[in-house]
């Protein structure tokens, strides 16, 4: 007896759980089919009354949604891949290399994950200035080409690699180039997809850094786009803003649907490591 | 730390294949930390040029109490945020720590709130909480609770951002929650059931304890990560209504973009970088304390 209510009530707070994280997006969804006479007659409405794409039409004219996306998917790809590429060769020094100073420059880079985005902000906007480097998709990409996370996170993967392999490989001639992106980066490979869908995903709903180092539409990305739907015209027009977070979210959520489980390894990785 | 085991084929390798992550980290992490701390002895307007004030800055921000009201709204934040969703991710991760499609569903649900762009996320409860015509602003008049105004309110604004930022970071807490459950051994629990422990008993006594390790790392990662909050300041409230959700990071932004005061805005980001080692010393502190796996530097 004692145990089915347990199960009842189990069954019933995981109904709850799953209305409160799901209920926000059916209500962003269903707000961005509305019109604007239908949101100021009954604005708690549930559903509307038919599916009108007017608010879509407005975002894509009011703001460049292609470019945003593609000044957004070209700024995380390239962080992430940048972060990828740079992490092999450190990593690979860093765990199997001997040499004067390695446990320093371990250090360091453990020292790099207490500094976040928000403590160097202020310093480099002022040294990107007179460079003429604001506005620019530089400004974006080059701070991040190095994830102090990623480093290490590869150079862990690597410390389980058997010496061997190495040795063997540069027995066949291979060039340490070689055997760090042919050789050793197809092993650690679950380990940089992780890594690069963690570091893709993070940059493209990142909102800090392109509001900081973007002062024009050139380079600006796409949640800095949809924040100032809100900001801009008279009045909020909420199916207008709705419909942009629609068109915000759908790519990540898209991206989340198929690779699921590893994006949640990445996020566990940094738990486990 | 294991020691490396082989011998570079040239002795510069090591140091060229670490070159550019010198680089990048030296220019953009350790460097802007030295520049920060020399700007914060000058004043400058980013138009003229910068005048040595010593350590005028700081003692303003101390005598004034700037830095002691930054503090307590950025930590009162924190620790809601922080009590909120760890609590809330160990009890969805107990509940859903079971195979099927329809938990596997509910996970993916709650954690994709952790993936969505904090605009997106601050934006839609902005929605929801406009104090006329959000949802649950009617829900409340409907209740008869009267008129809320969720973020109008000095009282209030700084818990409900807190709210909506639980929402968002219990996913993170849930599944670093599931790892650490996937991580206990069946027998353990298993010898507790024969021995005829509840549910309950066997909870408190047996996975709480083995839990501790993880919840040590969520509640002190979820600690750091919320004391840098900023994104869900400037969408919803713009560190308003007075100043009461004026957090650091934001106090940053203002003295820089709006009041033009790179050198006051230096010395702040010292201040602020000061509490995140403070933080992080605290971190290690208990890591190393409550666990035998969970270190950086290990392995």
């Amino acid at each position: 007896m004692r145990r089915s209510w347990w199960r009842v009530g189990g069954k019933g707070l995981l109904f709850a759980a799953a209305l409160v994280w799901l209920a926000p997006y059916l209500w962003m969804v269903s707000t961005s089919f509305k019109t604007l006479p239908e949101i100021v007659a009954a604005p708690a409405y549930p559903l509307p009354s038919s599916l009108q794409w007017g608010a879509y039409e407005e975002v894509f004219s009011t703001i460049a949604v292609g470019r945003y996306l593609l000044n957004t998917l070209v700024m995380a790809t390239a962080i992430a891949t940048l972060q990828i590429a740079l992490a092999l060769p450190a990593g690979y020094a860093l765990a199997k290399l001997r040499f004067c100073g390695r446990r320093a420059a371990f250090l360091s880079v453990l020292a790099c994950l207490i500094i976040p985005a928000q403590v160097t902000f202020v310093p480099v906007f002022t040294m990107l200035g007179p460079l003429g480097l604001i506005d620019t998709m530089a400004a974006l990409v080059l701070p991040f080409a190095v994830s102090a996370f990623g480093t290490f996170l590869v150079r862990q993967a690597m410390l389980a690699i058997p010496d061997e392999i190495i040795e063997a490989a540069r027995l066949d001639g291979a060039s340490e180039f070689t055997i760090v992106y042919r050789v050793l980066a197809p092993i650690v490979q679950p380990t940089l997809a992780a890594l690069f869908l963690f570091s893709f995903v993070f940059h493209y709903s990142d909102y800090f850094w392109p509001l900081m180092m973007t002062t024009s539409d050139d380079v600006r990305t796409m949640p800095l786009a949809v924040a100032l739907l809100r900001e801009q015209g008279t009045g909020v027009r909420w199916h207008i803003v709705m419909a942009g977070n629609v068109v915000l979210s759908l790519p990540i959520l898209a991206l989340f649907a198929v690779t699921q489980r590893r994006i949640m390894q990445a996020v566990t990785a940094r738990a486990l490591s | 730390m294991s020691e490396a085991s082989l011998a570079p084929v040239r002795a510069r390798h090591p140091y060229l294949l670490l070159l550019p992550t010198a680089l990048v980290l030296g220019v953009f992490f350790i460097y802007p930390v030295a520049v920060a701390l020399y700007r914060s002895f000058f004043a400058w307007d980013l138009l003229t040029d910068p005048q040595f004030v010593g350590t005028a800055h700081y003692s303003r921000l101390l005598a004034q109490g700037a830095v002691a009201g930054l503090v307590s709204r950025t930590l009162a934040y924190s620790l809601v945020v922080v009590l909120g969703a760890g609590s809330l991710g160990l009890l969805l991760a107990v509940l859903l720590n079971r195979p099927g499609r329809l938990y596997a569903f509910v996970r993916g649900s709650i954690f994709s709130a952790y993936i969505v762009s904090w605009v997106a996320v601050a934006l839609l409860w902005l929605w929801i909480l406009d104090p006329d015509a959000g949802v649950l602003s009617r829900a409340a008049t409907g209740l008869g609770l009267g008129r809320i105004d969720w973020l109008g309110d000095p009282d209030l604004a700084l818990y409900s951002l807190a709210g909506v930022s639980v929402w968002k970071i219990t996913g993170y807490a849930m599944v670093i929650f599931l790892a650490g459950l996937q991580d206990i051994p069946k027998s353990v629990l298993e010898a507790a059931a024969l021995d005829g422990a509840t549910a309950w008993r066997r909870f408190w006594h047996v996975t709480w304890p083995l839990l501790r390790p993880t919840t040590v790392f969520v509640g002190t990662t979820s600690l750091i990560m919320s004391f840098q909050a900023f994104d869900i300041v400037r969408v919803m409230t713009q560190g308003g209504p007075i100043e009461s959700t004026t957090v650091f990071v934001y106090a940053i932004y203002e003295q820089v973009f709006m009041n033009l005061r790179v050198g006051r805005a230096s010395a702040l980001t010292m201040v602020f970088f000061v509490f995140l080692l403070v933080l992080t010393a605290f971190q290690l502190w208990l890591w190393r304390r409550f666990s035998g796996r969970r270190t950086m530097g290990g392995s």
